[in-house]
Parts: C-alpha cells; sequence; structure tokens
C-alpha cells in the first residue's frame, strides 16, 4: 500500500491507484519522453486519508441527503464537504511518506526546496468519453513540504466543488468510486508553452499536428487568457505550413522575488513576436508526434519550453484525442478514382481549380 | 465591397524603351502583337514565361521558343487529343515571350475522351519499351547533329569529285547541312515533348490524390516520394565530384588551384599522376560536360566543353571541401531511405484499404513517368542544344572569317531564315568568283541589331497582359508554369510597394542574408559566399553556385520546375514563382527566406 509513487514507477495500467495524469506521465517516461520529474500521492493515499477519524462517512452523509437540483443547496453542501477535508489531519504515515517523496525530488535536483505543481489526478479523469474539464484545480509555483501538502488536500477537496458534485450526480458516476490522485512535479520556468494536437481539429487530417503557442506558462493558453500562436505542422516532414502569429497581451511566469507565478503584461515590442522559433515548432511537433507513436492514437498534449534547461521541449502531459478519432476525416473522399480516368479528371479539374471553387 | 475589376496593361499600351525602335522586324511577323491582330491579341489573357525565356531573345534564338511551343503544342492538340487542353500560343513583346494557354471547345471535349484514352493507355502500359525507343532515338539524332560539318570553301572543287563525277560543289552541302541542323532541332523537340505532357499529368494525378488526402502536404513531400536516386540531370554535378576527389587522391590538386584551364590542365600533365587525371577529365567530357550554364534555349548559354574554365572552376570549390574534410557526395543510401520513410508513413495515414491502393497505384506511375520529366532536359537542352549550338557558332564562324561579321556570335543577330539567305549570298559569290554582298550590308545591320536588344534588354517584361481569367482552370498553365488564380492576383496587388513577396514553397527553410540579383549566368560569377540568390530563374546546371548560396528567390517557376528541385537537392531554403522578387530587391537589401512558407521579406 505504497501512498507516494515516482512518476517513472507509474504504468499505464495504474489509473486506478495514480490517476489517468500520472499513469500517462509514467508511461511516457518509460517511452523515453522528456517529462519533468515528480511524483504521484496515491489513491491509497487519498484512501486513507477518508478512512482516518471516518472523513468518508461524514462526508458520504452530506451528500445522500443533497439535492443535486436545488444550486443554492449544492454550494452549501460543497462548501461544508470541503471544509471538511480541509480540516481533516492528514494521517501521518500518508504525511510522511510525502515529505519523503518531495525530499527525494528536491535531492535528485540538488536543490533545497524546489518550485512544484501541484494538480489533481482523478481516476476518471483523462478517459475517452468522461471529460471533468474545468473541475480540478492546479496549483503552480508550491514551495517546500508544508506548502506540498497544504495543496494535495485542497486537490483533494476539489472532487467536490458544486460543478463536480453535479457532475458526477448526472452522468451516473459513483461519489465513493471516484477517487483523487495527486501529481506532484517539478515547476517549468517556461518561455514558451502551449498545447499540441496530433491532428488538425478543424477537419480531422491525421497527417497534420496543430500547436498552440504563447510566452510563459500554458496555463494563459489552456485557460484561454491569450489568442495563442498557431502552427500548424506536417507530421511526416516535420515541416511548418501555415503559422499565426497573435498579438499575445500577458504571460504566466515565475516571479523568483516572491517566489511565485504572476501574470503581467507583454511589453508592447514582444506581443507579436513568435513565441517559438521554427526549430523549436518543429522539437514540439516531434514530441507530439512521439507521444502519439507511443499510445498509438491521436493525442492531445500540453508542453512547455524549460528555461532551466536550455528551451529543450517537455511533455507536460497526454491525452487521447476524443473527437475525430472516433469519427471520419472531413478530407477523406467519398471514392477514388484510379487509373486513366483518375488522370482524365486530374486534366479536366485542376486542384487549384478545385480548391478555388471551394 | 464594391470589388474593381483589375487587369494588366495591353501589349498596345506597353511600349518598347527608346532606343529599340524598329524592334519587330527583328521576329517573326505571326509572333508579333499587330495591329491588324488588335482587337482578337486583347481579348486574350496573356502571361510572361520568365521561366523558361527570362532574357531577350536575338533574333536567331527564337528558333527555340518557336519549336517547343509547336511540338508542346501538337501533343496536346493532335497525337494525344487531350480533352480539355490545346496548345499554349505564344507572342514575342519586347523580346520577351509571352504565353496564351488554349481550351478546347467544352462541345468538343466529349469526342476527344476517347481517342486520348486509347493513345494514353498505350503510352503508359508501354512506358518503359517505349522510352528505351526515345533514347536510341535521341542518340541517332545527337550522333547526326554531330556529324554536320561547316568548314570555309575550298578555292576549287576537290580533284577526288572531279575524277569521281560528284557534279557538286562544297556550297550544297554547307546549305543542306544548315538546313539539316535546323531540321535536327526541330525533331528533338518532338520528340522533347513525346513524353512530357503525359509525364506530368500522370505526376498531377498523385500531386492531386495527396493534396486532397492531406490538405498542406508540403509540395516537398510529394516531390520526395516520386523523385528518382540515380538521376542523369544530376550526373554531371557529380562527375566534377568524383573529378575532384580523384584530383585530392592523385595529388594533382594544387596544381588546379590557379590559372585558365589551359594553363593548369597542361601542369598536371607533367606531374606523376598527372595523365590519369587527365584521362578520367577527359573521359567525363563525353556526354557530361554537354551542360549548359543556362537553360539551353540560348545562343549566349555557356557550354561546359566550351568553357572548360567553368567545370574546372566548380571542381577546385569541390577540391577545397574535401580537403576540408567535408563529405561532397550525394547521401543516396540516406536519400532512398527517407524516401521510403516518407511514402510508408503518409500511407499509415490514409484510412481505408481502398485509400491505399489508390495511393499505391498513383505512386508507381507516378515513379515510372517521373524520371524523364526529370531526365529529358539532360538529354534534349543539354546535350542535343550544346551540339546544336556549337555547329551553329562553327558556322557563324565561317562567315565572320569571309567578312560577313567581326564575330561569330554575331550571327545570332540575323533571324534563321536570314542565315539561309546569307549562306547563300556567300555561295553565290564563292560560285561565280565575285564579291558576295554580306560584308557590305551585315556589320552595320549587326552593330544597329545590338542596339536594339540592348535597349530592350534595359526594360523588364510586365508579368501580364490584359484581362485575367477569373478562374485558371487550364491544367497546363498550372502544371507547367505554376500560375494559379491566387497568383495572378498577387501580381495584379502585391506590386504595391510592400515588404513581403509570396511565392511557391520549393525548398523548405528560413534564412536572412544580404541578396545578390542576378539577371543571367553571366552575373553568376558576382556572387560571394553567403549571398541569397535572386534571379528570374534558376537554371539546374547553376548546382555548383548552390554550394556557396544560403537560399534562393525567383520570379517565376512552379515547386515542379527543375530549380526547384535542385535547391531541395542541395537543402537550401527557395521562394519560387514571386513574380517581382529581381525587381523589388536590390543586391546588398537584406531580405529573409522562408522557403516552407513560400514568403520573402525585405528586412
Amino acid at each position: 500500500m505504497s501512498y507516494v509513487l515516482p512518476f517513472e514507477a507509474c504504468r499505464s495500467d495504474d489509473v486506478g491507484r495514480v490517476g489517468g495524469k500520472c499513469a500517462s506521465l509514467g508511461s511516457l517516461l518509460e517511452a523515453g519522453l522528456p517529462v519533468p520529474p515528480g511524483f504521484a500521492v496515491t489513491t491509497n493515499a487519498f484512501a486513507e486519508m477518508l478512512a482516518a477519524g471516518g472523513l468518508g462517512d461524514r462526508i458520504l452523509g452530506q451528500l445522500v441527503v443533497l439535492d443535486p437540483d436545488d444550486l443554492d443547496e449544492l454550494d452549501a453542501c460543497s462548501e461544508r464537504v470541503r471544509a471538511l477535508i480541509e480540516a481533516a489531519p492528514v494521517p501521518p504515515a500518508v504525511e510522511s511518506a510525502i515529505r519523503e517523496a518531495y525530499s527525494a525530488l528536491c535531492a535528485s535536483i540538488g536543490v533545497p526546496e524546489l518550485p512544484v505543481a501541484v494538480r489533481s489526478s482523478a481516476t476518471a479523469e483523462d478517459l475517452p468519453g468522461a471529460s471533468f474539464a474545468g473541475q480540478q484545480d492546479t496549483f503552480l509555483w508550491v514551495l517546500g513540504a508544508d506548502a506540498v501538502l497544504a495543496h494535495v488536500r485542497r486537490c483533494w477537496s476539489s472532487l467536490y466543488t458544486a460543478r463536480a458534485i453535479s457532475y458526477r450526480h448526472v452522468s451516473g458516476f459513483d461519489h465513493e468510486r471516484v477517487l483523487m490522485s495527486v501529481a506532484v512535479q517539478k515547476m517549468v520556468r517556461a518561455r514558451a508553452a502551449g498545447v499540441a494536437m496530433t491532428l488538425n481539429p478543424i477537419n480531422g487530417d491525421r497527417s497534420k499536428i496543430v500547436i498552440d503557442s504563447s510566452f510563459g506558462l500554458g496555463e494563459t493558453v489552456v485557460g484561454g487568457l491569450v489568442t495563442p500562436d498557431n502552427f500548424v505542422v506536417d507530421k511526416v516532414m516535420l515541416e511548418v505550413v501555415k503559422r499565426t502569429i497573435s498579438t499575445k497581451h500577458v504571460e504566466l511566469v515565475v516571479d523568483d522575488g516572491e517566489q511565485r507565478t504572476i501574470e503581467r503584461p507583454i511589453e508592447r515590442e514582444r506581443q507579436q513576436e513568435p513565441s517559438l522559433t521554427l526549430e523549436e515548432v518543429k522539437a514540439v511537433a516531434r514530441l507530439a508526434k512521439l507521444a502519439e507513436q507511443h499510445y498509438g492514437s491521436p493525442q492531445d498534449v500540453e508542453w512547455a519550453l524549460d528555461t532551466d534547461g536550455d528551451n529543450k521541449a517537455l511533455l507536460l502531459q497526454s491525452r487521447p484525442e476524443t473527437v475525430w478519432s472516433q469519427a471520419a476525416s472531413a478530407t477523406r473522399p467519398a471514392t477514388y478514382e484510379t487509373g486513366l480516368a483518375s488522370v482524365l479528371s486530374t486534366l479536366m479539374n485542376p486542384l487549384a481549380a478545385k480548391k478555388k471553387a471551394n | 465591397v464594391a470589388t474593381e475589376t483589375k487587369r494588366f496593361a495591353s501589349p498596345y499600351e506597353d511600349h518598347a524603351p527608346p532606343g529599340a525602335e524598329g524592334w519587330e522586324a527583328l521576329y517573326p511577323y505571326f509572333l508579333l502583337f499587330r495591329e491588324d491582330r488588335r482587337e482578337e491579341e486583347e481579348a486574350k489573357f496573356w502571361f510572361c514565361d520568365a521561366q523558361h525565356w527570362p532574357t531577350v531573345f536575338k533574333p536567331f534564338d527564337t528558333v527555340h521558343v518557336e519549336f517547343a511551343c509547336k511540338c508542346l503544342g501538337q501533343y496536346n492538340a493532335r497525337h494525344l487529343k487531350v480533352p480539355p487542353a490545346n496548345g499554349v500560343d505564344y507572342r514575342i513583346h519586347r523580346g520577351y515571350c509571352y504565353m496564351h494557354p488554349l481550351a478546347v471547345d467544352p462541345a468538343e471535349i466529349p469526342d476527344r475522351v476517347p481517342i486520348f484514352l486509347e493513345r494514353a493507355a498505350y503510352y503508359f502500359e508501354n512506358w518503359d519499351s517505349l522510352l528505351a525507343n526515345w533514347h536510341r532515338k535521341i542518340r541517332a539524332l545527337i550522333a547526326d547533329l554531330e556529324a554536320l560539318e561547316f568548314e570555309p570553301l575550298p578555292d576549287a572543287v576537290p580533284l577526288e569529285w572531279i575524277k569521281e563525277g560528284v557534279g557538286l560543289d562544297p556550297t550544297f552541302d554547307l546549305l543542306a547541312n544548315y538546313n539539316r541542323a535546323i531540321e535536327l532541332c526541330y525533331k528533338a523537340y518532338q520528340y522533347h515533348f513525346e513524353f512530357l505532357n503525359l509525364g506530368y499529368v500522370a505526376y498531377l494525378d498523385f500531386f492531386g490524390f495527396c493534396k486532397e488526402s492531406f490538405p498542406d502536404i508540403p509540395d516537398l513531400a510529394i516531390a520526395r516520394m516520386v523523385q528518382g536516386i540515380e538521376v542523369d540531370l544530376f550526373r554531371p554535378d557529380d562527375e566534377l565530384k568524383r573529378l575532384a576527389k580523384l584530383a585530392v587522391e592523385l595529388d594533382v590538386s594544387a596544381a588546379l588551384n590557379e590559372g585558365s584551364a589551359d594553363e593548369v590542365l597542361a601542369a598536371v600533365a607533367k606531374l606523376p599522376n598527372g595523365e590519369k587525371w587527365l584521362a578520367e577529365w577527359k573521359g567525363a567530357q563525353d556526354p557530361w560536360f554537354n551542360y549548359s550554364s543556362g537553360n539551353g534555349f540560348y545562343s549566349t548559354d555557356k557550354v561546359w566543353l566550351d568553357y572548360l574554365d567553368i567545370p574546372l572552376g566548380y571542381v577546385r570549390g569541390y577540391i577545397g571541401q574535401v580537403e576540408r574534410g567535408i563529405d561532397i557526395d550525394r547521401p543516396l543510401e540516406a536519400v532512398a531511405a527517407e524516401r521510403d520513410r516518407i511514402t510508408a508513413e503518409y500511407r499509415a495515414l490514409l484510412p481505408t484499404d481502398e485509400a491505399r491502393a489508390a495511393f499505391a497505384e498513383k505512386l508507381a506511375l507516378a515513379r515510372t513517368v517521373f524520371p524523364y520529366v526529370e531526365n529529358h532536359n539532360f538529354y534534349i537542352e543539354h546535350w542535343t542544344m550544346a551540339v546544336f549550338w556549337r555547329k551553329m557558332r562553327k558556322l557563324g564562324q565561317v562567315l565572320a572569317d569571309a567578312g560577313f561579321w567581326p564575330e561569330a556570335d554575331d550571327m545570332f543577330y540575323l533571324r534563321r531564315e536570314e542565315v539561309s539567305v546569307a549562306l547563300f549570298d556567300y555561295a553565290n559569290g564563292w560560285g561565280v568568283g565575285a564579291e558576295p554582298g554580306g560584308p557590305y550590308y551585315w556589320p552595320a545591320e549587326v552593330a544597329r541589331r545590338r542596339k536594339i536588344i540592348h535597349a530592350l534588354e534595359s526594360k523588364r517584361p510586365i508579368p501580364a497582359m490584359n484581362e485575367p481569367p477569373e478562374v485558371v482552370t487550364e491544367p497546363f498553365t498550372i502544371m507547367l508554369w505554376g500560375i494559379t488564380t491566387e497568383r495572378i492576383q498577387q501580381w495584379l496587388h502585391g506590386a504595391a510597394q510592400s515588404t513581403t513577396l509570396t511565392g511557391m514553397a520549393a525548398s523548405p527553410g528560413e534564412v536572412e542574408g544580404v541578396a545578390r540579383v542576378v539577371y543571367g549566368a553571366g552575373d553568376l560569377d558576382e556572387l560571394q559566399d553567403g549571398e541569397i540568390l535572386v534571379t528570374q530563374v534558376t537554371a539546374p546546371s547553376w548546382a555548383p553556385v548552390f554550394t556557396k548560396i544560403r537560399a534562393a528567390v525567383t520570379d517565376i517557376g512552379g515547386a515542379m520546375s527543375h530549380a526547384a528541385i535542385v535547391c531541395r537537392e542541395y537543402g537550401l531554403p527557395a521562394v519560387t514563382g514571386t513574380g517581382s522578387a529581381t525587381a523589388q530587391i536590390a543586391t546588398g537589401q537584406r531580405i529573409r527566406v522562408d522557403g516552407t512558407n513560400g514568403v520573402v521579406t525585405l528586412l
């Protein structure tokens, strides 16, 4: 019954124990892909937390009497449950496991206190067809073992936001069967970051990798705070075939003085600079392609360029793409002409003319 | 939004520069925009073909555009009955060449379809044996051309001819050989298009399939899947690399380093291994030095065999690289492996077995036809035309020696039918024992014409004329010239002083550097290491200069132009078909070339 598990020990079939996110990171590491180091606080730790002092039963007590259609009551119930979790002591065995894992992570980097990102890694999250978008929390720039513990607890409590409770009710997930693991991961000092899809979400074309990118940490891209730069890359040639540079107003960056991440305006002259060089675009595309090859299906990845590592591209997570993977590509013609009939039709309808007609 | 109807200038409003008055008489009447055809001519859209004909024609040199366009047309219109397309009509205006592709009346298309299918099918099914036959024909043609002699007339008819009862004089063969040379040139252009139109169509069929299955697939990816590994067009350059490595190996490289070709070859001969290297140098010349530093269409194009300093200069460059430890060989195995990888990956991305079967079939046909598309250029434009121009220059020298004009090349200021007349003038004077009229007439006339050509060269051609079609659908316009609706709109709207030029993404990569605007092969020696070549069109035979430059930008040319092929071979970013790069960019200007997206930015 381990309460923590380093990412490299997480396996893709460990979702029940470490959640989708950590299982995926472990699987990417196993495939040799660059992922920032860290560890999972397992569902065992959360189960132990719920068991200790009857916390789980007290939560259930609140939920069984809830009428989820009563929105005021839903909010109040969520508040009560989260207060219960944040007030309950973490069992000593779990606490010491987390402290040890954190100090081992710090030691592996060679610093006394490593800034980390603490993210929830739910067992039902990240699975095709079960998107809990927006439900869980991410805490950036968490420094020191006490702070890590406090934020692990906040991740646990995020399982009981009003929205999450309501969602589970509507979708018929049992509250007690959805367990929470937490990812504790070295904080990336991102020069640029964003997301990438290994198909073109516009038309389902599998021969493209589409990258959204902006300066600083990727949360501005994921959270829609900026209009990111957009790059369309040919998956086979790893060549940029389309590039749209946007005006990017804000970036989320590490403030060393205040020891936290801050959102700050981007200087005017940098707003319309590309956030990635062509080489960097290719490096990100290469990573996304490797993730797709590893999983054998189209992926939706988060990535960052790490200034601690010469702006090397790192994968922060990889999830299966869920829309086009289950549908036929829009670019697929109904039938294929072959032989001379096709040659003739090429003459009669030159491609450039067809494109115009569309 | 009200849209302004945009059109290009009419040829009747686009006047020749001062000093070029009377230029019309230098070219055939049927190739001029004449007042008596004005109404018809102004109703047609014409675009400048600077891709093949970048510079002003001397009168004789129109022989190539005439034969090439006529023979391109005949294969569409008469041999294959290509259903939607006849040939490409053409004009010469201010010394530059303008094209007007001719679509077929839609009512006639159905009747042409079965004829086309039967004939095209026969070629595709028997491609290899017909192509083997083509190679025999073209080699026989070159041998015939080589055998033609142009010698000064002797004082008397040889005694043997008298005794044998020949009953003819040497002027008879002289006139016949000239006519024969023109006939063989005409024949070479007939052969040139025997496979080319079908080859392009088959390639385009695969190209279109890829573009539909993978929108925005780079043109380069498609070319990489189709391109051959061993290509005759690259052999001349490969031979130079081989000679460079051999020179280092045999320790003759130092002797090759400085001096004219004559001087260094004499110096090499004195070295212990010198004869061995010279034997290889000689051996490579036939046929691989029949390679033009231009595109083979102009009398001014310099052929390696006639200007040994050109290949020698390239060999020196390669020797320098070999001595610095650089591997100069084309990585054939890596190219082949990359071709297989790219092909397999795209194939795997296709959604169904049906799609993969169609892909495989089209790729196989494209690979069958593509070697001709690449290689014909060596056999016709380089080898055949090298021999043709050498023979014509020999004739020019015979008449120069007879006082018709100062230099052999002055003959090219005459139209080809005027050469027949001058030649008879020479024969006539010799025959009757009188002075020919040429020496009195031609020197001043040649000087006058030279001034006109020079004046014409001072003004660049406009990219197109009259009102463009709303949508370009004519397949050969798109296929051979890369001219699309979008491109025409760029010409119309982009001419306003913008800081970016767009064109074809011909070879990927992005670099910044200093531009060098080059108007012809003669300016190439001005190129400095690390500059960006900006030119109307890059000829494949400029290959060795691609080791000096960082990128290439051209006015006209598609992603399938021979120029684009060589750029990709050398891994240089290239943007082709910008329309006006040579007009908008100045030598010394800093520019950014984005060959991946087809954008040139003036910095």
